[in-house]
């Protein structure tokens, strides 16, 4: 199994009554609340985390894409990769990912990606996802309407541009170019592996099936509510007739380990709750913008939530909870000594069927002595408990390829500079 | 209330019902935000003096193919499709909200072919410093407190009949507001300013007092950049939709404006 460490890069000092007093941490949150040189701390305590992550042994150290969000710092995840490229050395790099239809024309992603492949020796995972509405739809303008035409269509031309060995002309719905002809190039050939960040579309499911790529479900609401939706995957799949291989999945789960769970239970309980109850508050006006969703997931949607409200499954609707006794419940969060972290991660990634299980080590406003505490603990005791499971029965076909170590070039110590010092 | 005769016309191969009634000169009607899930209250009192001609635009109630239109020139060209199809080559026009922003163009693009242009608080133009409220960042329940003076007009509107299906219904409201988000997003503004300049036909610029989707002062926008004999009147108790919340003195007003 591949353990992952995933960083949002939430800003760790939204007030205390931020939920009182602000309606969305996403799209119209007051940009007052942002202080440029709490920022410059911020983000080099993220990178120092994500740099410790990676040479703790974590498999992969992940960065996603948010824009005009109180806890996501990273409008451009590549910025954050870039470094990470020159700073760590063998874990996989994953951008989870870039949002296509945001990128005008899409072959910028082609070309970044490329970069980042390039500059890390193969080390990149390339995510595509089609973003949220409160990303894609009003932060970046996005019409609902065509979002998703927009994003397959930028899909198949970054493919192309990566796959073709010649310049091309592509005319498509959305996009025009007379000469499309990606340099650099990437080092892994055909491309990257393509993993695919989703809610719970079919749609996507069946998309992932005919690609050949990986579905990772990034959820912030842990295994028990993820249960459902991984179930639903696999039930495709199998529909499909496709493996169980756990490699086509990818799941995200808040984990704080300490020596005792009682410990666990006291160092991790305020991050939690600022996560849950500030983080989260996002203006529900900005969450179903008109065509965002297909026709076919809301009539399926619809269809659960008749289910849901005849008592197929009543926890789920009851709202989501934000107090340290409910997050727990509910397993948003799983804490405790690393055997008891390690003994429920095995049962999560086994009842699951998930091979990329994708770690927030820090989350809220968790601070660097912290995060770096919960990632070593994680990296030293619990990690080694469960890196064997699967590897006897699957291979994991989307895991990046990169040149051998001894071919790929690193940070050299500088020659001395010419100044007066 | 006697109601509509209903035929299908196709527009780029998709079908759009067409609502008709009454007698006389054939009066077009394009609706709002929402379109038609029903025949409302103000046709049926413009029915009882002229022949009331109602296509629904693609993706609307009744009408298919709104994802096929990509382009603001897509959009234009099935209105006019539209209309033809429906018996409205020529006449006066009438459009509220979205189907106003349509209307205009369509006078403005052809203007031989409207007579009369009757506006209802019609979206199209974007005033930064006044703008126009983002309809589709709404909770799906909150939108009628936004649309209509009087929210429970639009509850009735758009609620399911008896024995309808309620998955199927609320997809063709939701289909709705996708089509208008297709027309308008993000802010409504269609670049109709570059265009008001063409319109010919006599203008009646109607509003909703209590319209809070495009404000009223944008009547005097419409009228400044019309080189058109233009009327404008505003409606208390009307919001956006003012033809859900007056039917009658909405009717009225076309009525005494059109002839």
């Amino acid at each position: 199994m591949k353990q992952m460490f995933f960083h949002l890069m939430p800003y760790t000092e939204l007030p205390d009554d931020f939920r009182a007093r602000h309606p969305s941490v996403w799209v119209d949150i007051d940009a007052g609340l942002f202080d440029p040189r709490r920022g410059h701390a911020m983000y080099n305590e993220f990178m120092d985390e994500l740099e410790f992550a990676a040479d703790c042994g974590f498999d992969a150290v992940c960065v996603n894409e948010h824009h005009s969000n109180g806890y996501g710092l990273m409008p451009s995840p590549n910025l954050i990769a870039s470094s990470l490229a020159r700073r760590t050395t063998d874990a996989a790099i994953c951008v989870m990912g870039n949002s296509l239809a945001l990128y005008n024309p899409p072959t910028r992603v082609a070309e970044e990606f490329a970069m980042l492949d390039c500059i890390s020796g193969g080390r990149l995972i390339a995510g595509f996802p089609v973003g949220t509405p409160m990303d894609t739809c009003f932060a970046y303008g996005q019409n609902p309407s065509t979002l998703r035409a927009r994003y397959y269509e930028a899909h198949d031309l970054v493919m192309k541009a990566w796959t073709t060995p010649e310049p091309f002309a592509f005319d498509g719905r959305f996009n025009q170019q007379r000469y499309v002809n990606v340099w650099p190039r990437p080092i892994q050939q055909p491309h990257p592996p393509i993993w695919i960040p989703g809610g719970g579309s079919v749609e996507t499911w069946q998309w992932c099936a005919r690609m050949d790529y990986v579905y990772a479900y990034l959820s912030y609401f842990g295994y028990k509510a993820g249960q459902s939706t991984m179930q639903g995957f696999w039930d495709e799949m199998a529909r499909l007739g496709k493996d169980r291989n756990p490699y086509r999945a990818g799941f995200l789960q808040f984990v704080g380990v300490a020596e005792t769970r009682a410990e666990a239970e006291a160092l991790y309980r305020e991050p939690a709750e600022y996560f849950y109850d500030r983080c989260l508050n996002v203006d529900p006006r900005f969450a179903g913008p008109p065509g965002y969703t297909t026709e076919a997931t809301l009539r399926a949607k619809v269809q659960s939530q008749v289910a849901q409200a005849a008592g197929v499954n009543r926890s789920s609707i009851k709202g989501m909870a934000r107090t340290w006794e409910d997050i727990l419940e509910r397993g948003y969060v799983i804490v405790g000594s690393p055997d008891e972290v390690a003994e429920r991660l095995r049962e999560v990634a086994t009842d699951l069927n998930v091979g990329h299980l994708m770690l927030l080590l820090q989350f809220g406003n968790m601070g660097r002595d912290l995060a770096m505490h919960n990632t070593r603990l994680f990296a030293e005791r619990v990690m080694p408990q469960l890196s064997g499971l699967f590897d006897d029965q699957w291979e994991d076909r989307w895991w990046p390829r990169p040149m051998p170590a001894a071919d790929r070039a690193a940070p050299q110590p500088l020659p001395q500079a010419g100044g007066t010092r | 209330m006697s109601g509509p005769s209903e035929r299908t016309v196709q527009v780029n191969g998709q079908p759009c019902r067409v609502w008709e009634a009454g007698e006389g000169e054939p009066l077009g009607f394009l609706a709002g935000l929402g379109g038609l899930p029903q025949w409302p209250p103000v046709l049926e009192r413009l029915a009882a003096h002229r022949r009331v001609i109602a296509p629904s635009l693609p993706g609307f109630p009744g009408g298919l193919g709104h994802d096929a239109l990509d382009s603001h020139l897509d959009w234009l060209l099935a209105t006019r499709d539209l209309l033809n199809e429906a018996g409205l080559a020529e006449g006066d026009l009438v459009g509220v909200s979205v189907g106003g922003a349509l209307a205009a163009d369509v006078a403005a693009v052809w203007p031989h072919k409207v007579r009369k242009l009757a506006l209802v608080g019609p979206f199209g133009l974007f005033d930064a410093e006044r703008p126009v409220a983002d309809v589709f960042a709404q909770p799906p329940r909150k939108l009628g407190e936004v649309v209509c003076a009087d929210p429970g007009r639009f509850a009735a509107f758009t609620e399911p009949p008896e024995g309808a299906d309620v998955t199927e219904w609320e997809i063709v409201q939701t289909r709705a507001m996708e089509a208008a988000a297709r027309i308008l997003w993000p802010l409504g503004d269609t670049r109709l300013a570059r265009r008001l300049g063409r319109i010919r036909a006599d203008t009646l610029l109607l509003w909703g007092e209590d319209d809070r989707v495009v404000p009223p002062a944008y009547a005097q926008a419409f009228a400044a950049g019309m080189n058109a004999s233009t009327q404008m009147r505003t409606l208390p108790g009307a919001g956006h939709l003012a033809d859900l919340d007056q039917p009658d003195a909405v009717a009225e007003a076309l009525l005494a404006f059109l002839g």
